[in-house]
């Protein structure tokens, strides 16, 4: 049913458009909203209430009430009066046990009263102890509005926008709009309602959600979040009407001023039959109502009494000052509230003004304003705070269904700050967030207590402004991953691939313990690309990190390469790797495959202090990296070079440009896998040929798992694996990497004060004990294993474990908790394999 | 937390671009006593006023920079890239 044609409609009657309600089809028009064309429908009841399930119907018309909410395509909470209507849409009841018409759980508003009193679920349902699982259940059944749809994905896909502006208006009524005009620089203005042609910008419909720190204010646009930092902000967001208490404030009929004007103006909707007005702004709509042929019944500017009374939920008739009305439409205003929050959360202060009756925003922070209804640019009396009447319940918070009886009982019970009340009753926690009832909620506990709303005061303002969708904070879907240039080789070869940091690597390629048995008794090849690389370069190179490293480089010979550990000036473990010096003044650096980020700052940061002339250069992503390794590593690399292999040419830690396969490398002859090796540094555009090369020439490709157990029997330690944030350099045994007899480098302070209060050693045992796993000491705990593996090779388990000092000697025996029983383990200190490192030299 | 910061090069950018390094500290010297140590590598002086710290540019020009900024209010009053000492603490 529509009205005939209203003077400033939005609806379209040229343009019907089809959508389904409850499996229904219905028709309304361009323009309407999903509530509007469901009113034309004749749709009365939209919703249940969140506790007792009471008939809710259209109240606020402005996407700030509950009462409206409903799955629409599978969304959950959806505001249907504000809506837009679009076609095809799947319109559906949440809330419910059958539909918004008849539900079943209505049952708990008739006789629900004496079980569910505010706070029932601490109260109520505690007794007996042992019957508290199938209370959850059911609650949690009951519990919450709405179900989201765990295949859909929301109205994702959703994105996010960084802009700057120089002026941000929030809010296009009449006084966000005169802002803009006279704004200067770049104006954005945001508007919740449709679009209009303007000489600045506007975003529409869109909603600012908060005000930031720094002027960041988030905008919710459909799919998008606009993350807007703007210099100056003007808080435009005028006012919210105000409901009024009394018993029956929430029967279907039961309307705000601006429900009414909108349905009539802009929809050309009947709002009622037979209306009463209560309060100066219903007074206001004599015009609209006689226009859409209602019939007034009733005025009231400032009622004593006021209680309604309904019929199935809908609005049957009142009792106005002592007087029996018949009616179907109860226009009430409790007056305006300044909409404030945006700006208390940016930080402003609220104050109460008791001659209006309102809180207004002060003390505005730099770069915000505020114009206009927002600013309490608003002439009314105040409201009663609740108005006397008998029957049903009255309703402080519609969302969470508080009544004034409630609240009393808080009250009484103690809960007499409005922060404390809040939490307790839930009043403004509900989905409207406290625009229809934190002022309400203030004013009856003002009332109650017999004090004025300034010593009640207001909770506090949080983000967002309105409910949204996780989805809008999460973002794009972004799963960042770092690829090495040979990624789609390991694919190719069916790897498995598993993330390190963010790293993608091949784990192994089907047979781990294949790939192992490869490098020591032929050839492997693995792709290292992840290590860390980086240039230092310059006349302090040397010095610098000399200055860096405990160990010293200024003495290292160009061509050679010598291990190198990171310590923090705690004398901490932080990072580890190898450095060759290619030149004089030319450093080639190597680190963890997670490090390489985390080291390459701490580089610049001391060198920001020290000065050196050096240039740092980080070029893990820019070079490949493969290492070569088995005992027919030189055999196989010969064909591909011209360079000489030969030992004497080609030492253990040398370090040479050479060309494999015609791709130009950088090749280090060090061996963390504990074969012969030789590590291929080469541009990464290079590296798929030169590593097919090296497989044609008969390497085996081994994955991370066979380096794990390779590097164990070599008891090469993973810094971050085997060390964490305690280890130091003598309990890890490499204090032979301290050079202390040069005269500063960071850690230098820490080594007089380290402690050994436990030390790193290698194990071998009969069973394999998990990574992780305890050592136990006469019952206490007195260590932990950090690496272990099988090794064909050992014959038996191996690992890496931190144990007491005293124990960490040559075949001391330790015990490990394995499956909840201690399994003995003998200490070892070399390397399980090739304990001379002969087959790396050789 | 997401006040803007201005980068020496870059001008001002959000903060949530740059790496936190904590305060400016006193490093002791190659030979320093437990107790300066200590002080050193784990204590703070945590101030409710301006204090100077180190950023680093992570995602734009990957510059290290002292900032003087208000704890209490967030508040950059000075960016700058300090002059090389030589030693260890930055003036």
């Amino acid at each position: 049913m529509r009205l005939r044609s209203q003077p400033a409609e939005r609806i379209d009657r040229n343009h019907p458009i089809t959508f389904t309600y409850a499996g229904e089809e219905h028709t309304g028009f361009a323009g309407d909203t999903i509530g509007s064309a469901l009113y034309a429908a004749g749709r009365r009841v939209f919703s249940r209430s969140f506790k007792y399930h009471r008939p809710r119907g259209l109240l606020c018309c402005s996407g700030h009430c509950p009462n409206c909410m409903m799955t629409v395509d599978g969304v959950p909470n959806v505001r249907v009066c504000v809506e837009p209507l679009r076609p095809d849409v799947d319109v559906r009841d949440q809330n419910v046990r059958g539909s918004a018409d008849r539900d079943l759980l209505g049952v708990v508003d008739k006789i629900g009263g004496p079980f569910t009193p505010v706070g029932f679920y601490y109260r109520t349902m505690i007794r007996p102890r042992r019957a508290w699982p199938l209370y959850e259940k059911v609650l949690r059944n009951l519990a919450g509005l709405g179900r989201v749809d765990e295949k859909a994905n929301g109205h994702g896909p959703y994105v996010t926008v960084h802009r700057r502006v120089d002026v941000l208006v929030i809010g296009g009524g009449p006084a966000g709009r005169a802002a803009a005009e006279a704004a200067e620089g770049k104006v954005l203005l945001v508007d919740d309602r449709a679009a209009y042609d303007a000489s600045y910008e506007v975003l529409s419909p869109a909603t600012a959600l908060a005000i930031y720190e720094g002027g960041l204010v988030p905008v919710a646009a459909g799919n998008t979040l606009h993350r807007i930092r703007a210099g100056r902000i003007v808080v435009a967001t005028g006012a919210l009407e105000q409901p009024l208490l009394f018993p029956g404030n929430d029967l279907v009929g039961v309307m705000l001023p601006d429900a009414v004007r909108r349905m009539v103006d802009e929809w050309a909707l009947q709002p009622g039959e037979r209306a009463v007005l209560v309060g100066e702004a219903a007074v206001d709509l004599k015009l609209q109502l006689a226009r859409a042929g209602v019939e007034i019944v009733a005025v009231s500017l400032r009622p004593e009494s006021l209680s309604a009374h309904g019929r199935r939920g809908r609005l049957a008739s009142i009792d106005l000052d002592g007087e029996r009305i018949d009616c179907d439409l109860l226009v009430v205003s409790g007056g305006l509230q300044p909409a404030y929050s945006l700006l208390a959360q940016a930080g402003a202060r609220i104050d109460y003004e008791p001659r209006r009756g309102i809180f207004v925003p002060t003390e505005l922070p730099a770069g915000v304003e505020v114009v206009g209804a927002a600013a309490g640019d608003i002439e009314q009396v105040p409201a009663p705070a609740v108005l006397d009447g008998r029957g049903d319940k009255c309703f402080v918070c519609i969302c969470e269904d508080v009544t004034t009886k409630d609240v009393k009982r808080a009250l009484r019970e103690g809960f007499d700050s409005i922060e404390l009340a809040k939490r307790y009753t839930t009043v403004t926690m509900g989905p409207c967030q406290g625009k229809l009832c934190q002022l309400a909620s203030t004013r009856l506990l003002a009332h109650e207590t017999d004090t004025d709303e300034s010593a009640i005061g207001t909770t506090t303002a949080r983000p967002p402004w309105r409910p949204i969708e996780l989805g809008l904070l999460a973002g794009p879907h972004h799963e960042p991953a770092k690829l090495t240039p040979l990624h789609q080789r390991h694919e190719a070869l069916g790897a498995e691939v598993i993330w390190t940091g963010a790293w993608r690597r091949a784990f192994h390629y089907g047979d781990p313990a294949a790939e192992v048995r490869a490098v020591h008794e032929s050839l492997g090849v693995i792709d290292v690309s992840t290590l860390g690389k980086v240039i230092v370069e310059g006349p302090g190179a040397a010095e610098l990190l000399d200055r860096l490293y405990p160990n010293r480089f200024s003495d290292l010979k160009t061509g050679r390469i010598r291990y190198g550990v990171l310590t923090s000036d705690g004398g901490r473990i932080m990072d580890d790797g190898t450095v060759a010096r290619l030149d004089d003044e030319l450093f080639y650096v190597t680190t963890t495959s997670t490090g390489s980020e985390g080291v390459v700052e701490w580089f610049e940061w001391w060198n920001a202090i020290w000065g050196y002339d050096v240039e740092i250069v980080n070029v893990t992503g820019a070079l490949a990296a493969m290492n070569l390794a088995g005992p027919l590593a030189r055999e196989a690399l010969a064909p591909l070079t011209d360079a000489p292999l030969d030992n004497e040419s080609f030492r253990y830690l040398d370090a040479k440009e050479i060309a494999v396969a015609g791709v130009p490398c950088l090749a280090l002859r060090i061996g963390f896998v504990g074969e012969l090796g030789y590590e291929l540094h080469c541009p990464a555009t290079d590296a798929g040929s030169l590593w097919d090369a090296l497989v044609t020439a008969g390497a085996t490709p081994f994955g991370l798992e066979a380096q794990r157990v390779l590097r164990l029997e070599k008891g090469h330690v993973i810094v971050g694996q085997d060390t964490d944030s305690e280890s130091n350099l003598l309990s890890a045994r490499m204090g032979w990497t301290i050079k202390d007899d040069k005269p500063d480098y960071v850690g230098k302070p820490a080594v007089p004060h380290l402690e050994v209060r436990e030390k790193l050693v290698g194990f071998t045992s009969d069973v394999l004990p998990p990574e992780g796993a305890q050592i136990v000491r006469d019952g206490r705990i007195a260590g932990r294993v950090t690496s272990s593996r099988l090794s064909e090779r050992v014959g038996g388990a191996i690992g890496l474990a931190w144990v007491d000092p005293d124990c960490a000697e040559e075949g001391s025996v330790i015990s490990i908790r394995v499956d909840g029983t201690l399994r003995p383990a003998t200490v070892t200190l070399a390397p399980f394999y090739d304990p001379e490192g002969a087959l790396l030299r050789s | 937390m997401s006040f803007l910061l201005t980068c020496p090069h870059c001008g001002s950018r959000p903060v949530d671009e740059f790496r936190y390094q904590g305060e400016v500290t006193r490093r002791p010297g190659p030979v320093a006593t437990l107790r300066e140590l200590t002080d050193y590598v784990y204590f703070r002086d945590n101030v409710a006023g301006v204090q100077r710290e180190w950023w680093y540019h992570r995602t734009g020009c990957k510059t290290w920079f002292v900032a003087e900024r208000d704890t209490r209010t967030n508040e950059v009053l000075r960016t700058l890239i300090p002059a090389p000492t030589g030693v260890a603490t930055p003036q």
